[in-house]
C-alpha cells in the first residue's frame, strides 16, 4: 500500500505527526469474503486473566462493589436483599455487550461494501496503530474518538478488526436499543447500553460502574466511549462529560491497576453524513418530507459521494503521568475500596483537567480539507452583503493566503502539496456542491432556490446551508480560536493598553468557556496566543501597548470575523433576555422564545448572522450566563429563569464593545 | 561466664547443606573456639571487627565467589556449606541481571586510614572518660566500622574506600552503670552520642549527620552481652542489650529455652537494636514481635534512667511508655537492659513448602491462613521471580537419583498438573511445637493450600527458601563485585492490597530503571514474609546491573524513592520493621500526622533538649 506524506515539515513550529494509508484499498483490490472470514488473533493485555463473557456478568455481580451497594439499597428502602439483587442482575442484562466474533465478521463484510461505495478512502496513520498495539499489552486501554456521526464506533470496530486489535467494548446511548434488530446487532459488535440520565440511581451507577471497571481491570477489552458524550451536532468539540472518565480512572487511583492507557482519536470526515440533518436538527425544522420512504432516502445517501475519512490514532496518555504530582492516592488507604466514594475537590479536578486535555488532543489529531478553510471564507463573505458571491479566483487566491495562515497556526490541513490551489478548490467545492453554486466564475452558498412560501421558511431554508457550512467552518475554529479571541480582545478593548486587551480577553475567554474548548485556568494562554501572532508579525507588542500591523491588518480582521456570528449571538440573547423574558419563562420554553425573538430580528434586517439561529449557540449561552450568576435557576420543578437585568444588560454592553471591561466584573467572574 | 559473643562461631543447624543427621530440637549447634583467636592485649570488641568484613556483609572469611571454572561457591569455615558447587547461579546470574563474569568491579581490599577525616575531639570529655576507666578508641578502623549501616550507599561508598563523616570516637561501656556515667558527661560536655549495636541498620540510622559540628562519640554496645538472669517460674530473661541475636539464643538454648525471635539479621544484631527499631522475627506467629516479646525495658537518657516499676504483664497506666522507647531509633537514649519473654524449646521442628499455580492463588491462601489464625511459626510467599532465585542457589546434586527424582518432580508440576514455570510460585513453611501438634497443624495448613491449588512441595524447598534470607546478604556482596547492586526494602498492607501494592511496585521499579537510563531490565521482586489478622508484611528486592551509568548509587536511591512513593501510594506503611532513620524520614510527617509529629517531638524536647542523642533519625 502507498502511503503518501500529508505534511512537509516546512515550519518549525509545527507539530510532527504521522503518515497515513488508505485501507479501502487493499479493500477495492481484494476479496471482502476472505477478508471478513480471516484468522483473527489480535494481541492481548499482558495481565489478562482468560474468562468467558459469562464469567464477566457474575464477577460483576459477585463483586464487593456491588454488593455493598445492593445491601445499602435494601436498608435504605426496606426491600429484600433478593429483590434488589434480581435488580442488578436484569440492569446488567439489559446493559452488557455480547460481542461475537461472527456478528463483527457479519460488520467487516458489509461494511466493506458500504465505505466502499460512500468513500473515497478511508485513512489512518499507522503509526498510531503501532503504538496502540504495543500499548495494549502494556496495560489496559480506553479508547476515545471524537464523535461526529453514528458512523464512528462501527468505524472504530471496522478498523480494529482491519489492523488485528482486540475489538473494544463500547459505551452506547440507551436511544439505540429502540431499535430493536439494530441494537441487538451493535451489542453484538461489543456496544454495551447506558441510560442518558439515572441521576440518583446509586444501584445503577453501581453495576454500570463496577462493569466497566471489569472489563478493564481484567483487560478483557479495550473500553470505547465518547468524551464529549454525544454527537456534536456543530463540528465542534463539546464540553467533556466526566463520568466515564472518573470510572475508567479509578481503578488507577485505588492501585487496582498500575497505569490506564488514554488513547484520543480524532475522525474527521469529509462530508459528514447526518450535515443537513444536524443544520435542521439544530434550527428545531422537522425533517425534509420522506416523501416515499426511508429506503430510497438511504439509497439516496448511497449513491452520493462522501470524500475520505481520516482517523487519526493520537499518542496514548497515560493516566499515571497525568497524575503524578496532582493526585494523592493515599486519600483511598482509610475506607476500603469498594465503598463508593464521592471523588475528592483535587480528584474532581483533575479528571475535568485531563478531559479537556484529551479533548484539545482530540482536536488538535483532526484533519482540516481545504473545504472547511473554504466555508470559513465563503461564510465570511456572504455576511459581508456581497450577493453576487466571489470570484472563483479570488476565492482561490484568498484559500492559499488562509492555507499558509492556519498551517502557522500548527492546522494539521491535508492540502495536496503537488496540485494547482485552483483545482484543490474547485474539486473541494464540487465534492459539496449542496451548500455552493458557481455561476459566470463566482462562487457562493447555495441559498434562496427553495420554494418557500412565508419568508420565514424562505429563512429557516437558508440556515440550513448556512449552519451546514458553518459545522465545516467550526472544524477549523480550534486553530483560530485562541488568536481569534485575542483579535477580538484588541477589537473590543477601549484602548491597546496591554492590560486592557488583557482583561479583555480574559473577560471573552471566560465568557466562551462554554462555547469552545478552552482547558480551565490556563491564563498563560494569552501569552502563546500572543506568540502567534507576533510571530506571523500581525502584532507588535510593547511595553505598554499591543499593536497592529500593517501587514496584520488582513489577518486581524479574519479573526474577529471567525468569532464575531458567537459575540453577536450571545448579546442577542442577553438581549432577549432583557426585553422579552417574563417571569414565567422557564428553561424549556426558553429556546422556543429566544428563537423566535432572533427570527424576528433577522427578517427585519437588524441581525446579520443567521448561524445565531443555532440552538446550541442560544443553550451555551444561557449556560454561560448561569454560570456567571447573571441567570439564575428557581429552584423548583418548572426550572424558571431569573434574570438579573442589570448584569445581563452590562454584559452585552460588554460584549459589544460599548463598555470596557471593568475591573469589577472581571473580578466577578 | 561468657563475655566475648564471637568467641564461638555457630552453624544453622537448619542448613540445607549441613551433611550429618541432626536431632530434631536445637537450632545452634556450638563448634570449637576458632584457632588463633584469642584475645590479645586489645579489647573484645577489636575481636569480633576483626573477624568481620568492613565493607561489605558478614565474616571477612565468608563469601560467595564464581571459582575458575565459573562455578559459584561459597568460601570460610564458620558455615558448612564451604567447598560446595552451586552450579546454577552463574547462569541465573547472568540471564537476569544480563551480567558478565568478565566484567569486574572489585571492592579496595584495605581500608585505607588515612583518607578517614581525623577526629574533632571534646578533650575535657576524653579526660573524664579517662578517668572512669571505660575503654575506648580513635583509632579510624574502629571509628569506620560503626559510621555505617547495609544500606546500599554506604557499602558502595566504603568498596570505593569513600568516607564521609565518622564517629569521633568508640567508647565501650562494659555494664548499665557506664552508660549512665558516658551520657552524664556527654550532657555535661555537650558531645553527640550515637548507639551502636550490631551496625546491621538499613535506614541510615547509623550515618553521622554531615551537619553536626560536636564531637561524635559511637556507644558501641557489644560489651554489654550478659544474661543477667533467668526466672523459671514467669519464663522470662533479664538480658543486657548489647548482646547479639545468635549469642541470646544460644546461651538460652543450653538451659533448654529460647526466646523465639529470629530475625533474618540475628547473626549480628542486637537486643537493643531490635528495641530501638520495632524489630520483627520470622516466627513472630508463635512468639510475637519484640513488642509483643518485652516485659520491662531500661533506658539511659540525658534525663536520666526511664523505666518501669514492676514486671506486672499488662499495665493500664497511661500510654504505655515503652512505646516512646521501642522505635525511638536511638533518639532518645541508650537501652541497657530489658526483661524478655522465654519459652522452653520447641520439642519438634518442620519445614515444608507448596507450590502454587500463580502468586493470586497464593496470596489467598495465605489470606485463609490469617483467617483462620492458623499460621504456622513462619509462612512465607515467594513470587516466581524469587522462585527462581531459589532454584537457582539448588547446590550440585550428589547422585543421579536426585537428579533423576528432582526431574520426576519438575515433571509433575509442569506437565501433569499444568502449572506454568513462569507463573508458578512456592511457599515455605516452618512448623514448630510439639511433635503431634505440628503433624496435625501441617496437615490443616496443607488442606487449606489445596483450596487454592497449592501442591505439597517437599522440606528441602521449604528449608533453601529460609537459607535464601541469610545468604542474600552475602549475595549482594558478589553482585557487587560484578556490576550489581540491589538491595530490599518493606512495607505492611491490610490484606485486600496486597496483590494490587506487589504488582505495582514492582513494576514501578521497572519503569523508574528504564526511564533512568538502566540498560539492563531489573530485578524486581517481591515476597509476603509475614500474616497477620489484618494484613500481611510484604519485602521487595530490588537489583539491577549498573554498567553504564555514571552514578548508580543516585539512580538506585531515585529508584527506591520512587518504590516507596508507590508504596505509601497504594496504602502500604512506611515500614513494617525495618524502620525509617534518615533515609525514610521525609515521609514522616504524612505518615503520623502532624499533631504525632508534635507528639514525638515533644517527648524527644523534654528527654533530650539538648540532642545529645544527635542521630537525627526519625523527627
Amino acid at each position: 500500500m502507498a502511503s503518501k506524506a500529508v505534511y512537509s515539515q516546512r515550519d518549525p513550529m509545527l507539530k510532527k505527526r504521522d503518515d497515513f494509508e488508505d485501507i479501502l484499498e487493499e479493500r477495492r483490490n481484494s476479496s471482502d469474503l476472505r477478508y471478513a472470514l480471516r484468522c483473527y488473533a489480535p494481541v492481548v493485555y499482558k495481565g489478562l486473566c482468560p474468562s468467558k463473557a459469562g464469567t464477566l456478568k457474575s464477577m460483576v455481580l459477585q463483586s464487593d462493589q456491588l454488593h455493598y451497594v445492593i445491601h445499602q439499597v435494601c436498608r435504605e428502602t426496606g426491600r429484600a436483599v433478593d429483590d434488589v439483587q434480581e435488580e442488578a442482575s436484569s440492569i446488567l442484562e439489559e446493559m452488557a455487550h455480547r460481542l461475537q466474533l461472527s456478528t463483527v465478521r457479519f460488520f467487516a463484510f458489509t461494511l466493506s461494501k458500504v465505505f466502499k461505495t460512500l468513500f473515497r478512502s478511508i485513512c489512518v496513520n499507522e503509526e498510531g496503530i503501532q503504538r496502540l498495539q504495543q500499548v495494549i499489552q502494556e496495560h489496559p486501554v480506553v479508547l476515545l474518538p471524537s464523535h461526529r456521526s453514528y458512523m464512528d464506533f462501527l468505524l472504530m470496530s471496522y478498523l480494529l478488526y482491519t489492523y488485528d486489535l482486540a475489538l473494544p467494548v463500547i459505551a452506547a446511548g440507551m436511544d439505540f436499543m429502540g431499535m430493536k434488530f439494530v441494537g441487538e446487532m451493535l451489542r453484538m459488535s461489543g456496544a454495551f447500553f447506558i441510560r442518558r440520565s439515572f441521576g440518583g440511581d446509586k444501584l445503577y451507577w453501581a453495576v454500570f460502574s463496577e462493569y466497566v471497571k471489569t472489563m478493564l481491570k481484567n483487560g478483557f477489552a479495550p473500553v470505547e466511549f465518547f468524551l464529549e458524550g454525544t454527537r456534536s451536532r456543530t463540528s465542534k468539540s463539546l464540553t467533556p462529560k466526566l463520568g466515564l472518565l472518573n470510572i475508567v480512572m479509578d481503578p488507577f487511583f485505588k492501585g487496582e491497576v498500575f497505569d490506564v492507557s488514554l488513547v484520543p482519536v480524532s475522525i474527521s470526515y469529509e462530508r459528514i453524513l447526518e450535515e443537513s440533518l444536524y443544520a435542521r436538527e439544530l434550527l428545531g425544522v422537522p425533517k425534509p418530507k420522506e416523501s416515499t420512504s426511508g429506503l430510497i432516502k438511504a439509497r439516496k445517501v448511497l449513491s452520493e459521494d462522501y470524500g475520505s475519512i481520516h482517523v487519526y490514532f493520537g499518542q496514548p496518555v497515560s493516566v499515571r503521568s497525568l497524575a503524578e504530582g496532582r493526585v494523592n492516592r493515599c486519600q483511598f488507604n482509610l475506607i476500603p475500596r469498594h465503598i463508593p466514594k464521592k471523588p475528592s475537590e483535587d480528584i474532581h479536578s483533575f479528571v475535568n483537567d485531563s478531559a479537556y486535555r484529551l479533548v484539545r488532543a482530540q482536536e488538535e489529531n483532526m484533519v482540516l480539507k481545504p473545504w472547511v478553510l473554504l466555508a470559513s471564507l465563503l461564510l465570511q463573505n456572504q455576511v459581508s452583503g456581497q450577493k453576487r458571491g466571489i470570484a472563483l479566483d479570488e476565492l482561490t487566491e484568498q484559500a492559499v493566503w488562509l492555507r499558509d495562515l492556519s498551517r502557522q497556526y500548527g492546522a494539521f490541513l491535508h492540502w495536496p502539496e503537488h496540485t494547482p490551489p485552483s483545482e484543490v478548490v474547485s474539486s473541494s467545492l464540487s465534492l459539496h456542491r449542496g451548500l455552493v453554486r458557481i455561476s459566470e466564475g463566482r462562487v457562493q452558498l447555495a441559498l434562496g432556490q427553495s420554494y418557500a412560501v412565508t419568508p420565514e421558511e424562505e429563512l429557516l431554508s437558508q440556515a440550513v446551508i448556512i449552519l451546514s457550512c458553518a459545522s465545516y467552518r467550526n472544524q477549523a475554529l480550534h486553530v483560530f480560536l485562541r488568536p481569534a479571541l485575542l483579535a477580538s480582545a484588541i477589537h473590543t478593548a477601549s484602548s491597546n493598553k496591554k492590560q486592557e486587551v488583557f482583561n479583555s480577553f480574559s473577560f471573552l475567554r471566560n465568557m466562551f468557556s462554554n462555547e469552545f474548548i478552552l482547558c480551565p485556568g490556563t491564563y498563560c494562554m494569552l501569552f502563546t496566543s500572543h506568540w502567534c501572532c507576533v510571530s506571523t508579525g500581525a502584532l507588535q507588542v510593547t511595553q505598554q501597548e499591543v499593536l497592529v500591523t500593517e501587514r496584520g491588518h488582513r489577518t486581524l480582521v479574519f479573526l474577529t470575523s471567525m468569532l464575531d456570528p458567537f459575540l453577536q449571538g450571545y448579546q442577542v440573547v442577553c438581549r432577549f433576555l432583557c426585553e422579552e423574558a417574563t417571569e414565567a419563562l422557564t428553561e424549556k420554553q426558553f429556546i422556543p422564545a429566544v428563537r423566535k425573538f432572533i427570527i424576528k430580528h433577522l427578517l427585519a434586517g437588524r441581525l446579520r448572522y443567521t448561524e445565531v439561529l443555532s440552538s446550541d449557540l442560544q443553550k451555551n449561552s444561557l449556560a454561560a450566563l448561569l454560570r456567571l450568576g447573571a441567570v439564575r435557576k428557581i429552584k423548583g420543578y418548572q426550572g424558571t429563569l431569573k434574570v438579573n437585568t442589570v448584569m445581563v444588560n452590562s454584559l452585552e454592553d460588554t460584549l459589544g464593545g460599548k463598555l470596557p471591561t471593568q475591573k469589577a466584573v472581571i473580578a466577578r467572574l | 561466664m561468657l563475655y566475648i559473643s564471637t568467641k564461638y562461631q555457630i552453624i544453622r543447624k537448619d542448613f540445607p547443606f549441613y551433611l550429618g543427621k541432626t536431632a530434631h530440637g536445637g537450632l545452634w549447634v556450638q563448634i570449637k573456639n576458632l584457632p588463633g583467636h584469642l584475645p590479645k592485649e586489645s579489647p573484645s570488641h577489636v575481636f569480633l571487627q576483626e573477624i568481620m568484613k568492613w565493607n561489605g556483609w558478614g565474616y571477612s572469611d565468608s563469601r560467595f565467589l564464581f571459582n575458575k571454572k565459573g562455578q559459584a561457591e561459597f568460601t570460610g569455615k564458620r558455615y558448612i556449606i564451604i567447598g560446595m558447587i552451586i552450579p546454577g547461579l552463574k547462569d541465573w546470574f547472568e540471564c537476569t541481571f544480563g551480567a558478565s563474569l568478565q566484567h569486574k568491579t572489585p571492592a579496595t581490599p584495605l581500608l585505607n586510614s588515612s583518607a578517614v577525616q581525623p577526629p574533632t575531639l571534646n578533650e575535657a570529655f576524653v579526660e573524664e572518660l579517662k578517668s572512669t576507666g571505660i575503654p575506648f578508641s580513635q583509632d579510624a578502623e574502629d571509628r569506620v566500622f560503626r559510621a555505617h549501616g547495609h544500606c546500599l550507599h554506604e557499602i558502595f561508598a566504603l568498596r570505593e574506600g569513600k568516607f564521609g563523616r565518622v564517629p569521633d570516637m568508640v567508647v565501650w561501656p562494659n555494664c548499665h552503670n557506664d552508660v549512665v556515667k558516658i551520657v552524664e558527661l556527654a550532657s555535661k560536655h555537650n558531645v553527640c552520642l550515637i548507639p551502636y549495636g550490631g551496625g546491621t541498620s538499613v535506614s541510615s540510622a547509623l550515618e553521622c549527620p554531615p551537619e553536626e559540628t560536636r564531637s561524635i562519640v559511637s556507644l558501641d554496645t557489644s560489651q554489654m552481652n550478659r544474661i543477667l538472669w533467668v526466672d523459671e517460674k514467669n519464663l522470662t530473661a533479664h538480658v543486657e542489650a548489647g548482646i547479639v541475636g545468635q549469642d541470646l539464643e544460644r546461651l538460652l538454648n543450653e538451659s533448654g529455652y529460647c526466646t523465639g525471635h529470629e530475625p533474618d539479621s540475628m547473626e549480628f544484631s542486637s537486643l537493643g537494636g531490635w528495641v530501638a527499631t520495632r524489630a520483627s522475627g520470622m516466627k513472630k506467629n508463635i512468639y510475637g514481635n519484640i513488642e509483643d516479646l518485652v516485659v520491662h525495658i531500661k533506658m539511659v537518657t540525658p534525663q536520666g534512667v526511664i523505666e518501669k516499676s514492676c514486671q506486672g504483664p499488662r499495665m493500664s497506666t497511661g500510654p504505655d511508655i515503652h512505646h516512646f522507647i521501642m522505635g525511638s531509633e536511638g533518639t532518645l537514649g541508650v537501652v541497657t537492659e530489658v526483661t524478655m519473654k522465654i519459652r522452653p524449646m520447641p520439642e519438634y521442628q518442620k519445614y515444608g513448602s507448596v507450590v502454587f499455580p500463580n502468586f493470586e492463588q497464593g496470596v489467598a491462601c495465605l489470606r485463609e491462613v490469617a483467617r483462620q489464625r492458623c499460621a504456622p511459626a513462619s509462612i512465607r510467599l515467594m513470587d516466581n521471580e524469587q522462585f527462581k532465585f531459589g532454584h537457582a542457589l539448588k547446590p550440585q546434586v550428589s547422585s543421579i537419583f536426585t537428579s533423576f527424582l528432582d526431574g520426576l518432580k519438575k515433571f509433575y508440576i509442569t506437565k501433569f498438573k499444568g502449572f506454568d514455570p513462569n507463573r508458578l510460585c512456592v511457599a515455605t513453611l516452618l512448623f514448630e511445637g510439639d511433635r503431634e501438634k505440628v503433624l496435625q497443624h501441617e496437615k490443616q495448613v496443607y488442606d487449606i493450600a489445596a483450596k487454592f491449588g497449592g501442591l505439597a512441595a517437599g522440606e528441602d524447598n521449604g528449608q533453601r527458601g529460609y537459607m535464601l534470607t541469610f545468604v542474600i546478604a552475602y549475595l549482594r556482596d558478589l553482585g557487587m563485585d560484578y556490576y550489581v547492586i540491589g538491595e530490599s526494602f518493606e512495607t505492611s498492607v491490610p490484606w485486600d492490597r496486597v496483590l494490587d501494592i506487589c504488582r505495582n511496585v514492582k513494576a514501578r521499579i521497572v519503569r523508574e530503571c528504564k526511564e533512568r537510563g538502566v540498560q539492563f531490565p531489573p530485578l524486581s521482586t517481591c515476597r509476603v514474609t509475614q500474616t497477620y489478622d489484618a494484613g500481611a508484611c510484604v519485602y521487595f528486592y530490588f537489583a539491577f546491573n549498573y554498567r553504564g551509568l555514571s552514578d548508580p548509587v543516585h539512580v538506585y536511591e531515585q529508584v527506591e524513592h520512587a518504590a516507596r512513593e508507590e508504596i505509601l501510594a497504594n496504602g502500604g506503611s512506611l515500614s513494617h520493621h525495618h524502620g525509617v532513620g534518615k533515609l525514610r524520614k521525609e515521609w514522616m510527617r504524612e505518615t503520623v500526622s502532624n499533631v504525632g509529629m508534635g507528639m514525638l517531638k515533644s517527648v524527644k524536647d523534654y528527654v533530650d533538649p539538648n540532642n545529645i542523642f544527635g542521630n537525627r533519625n526519625l523527627l
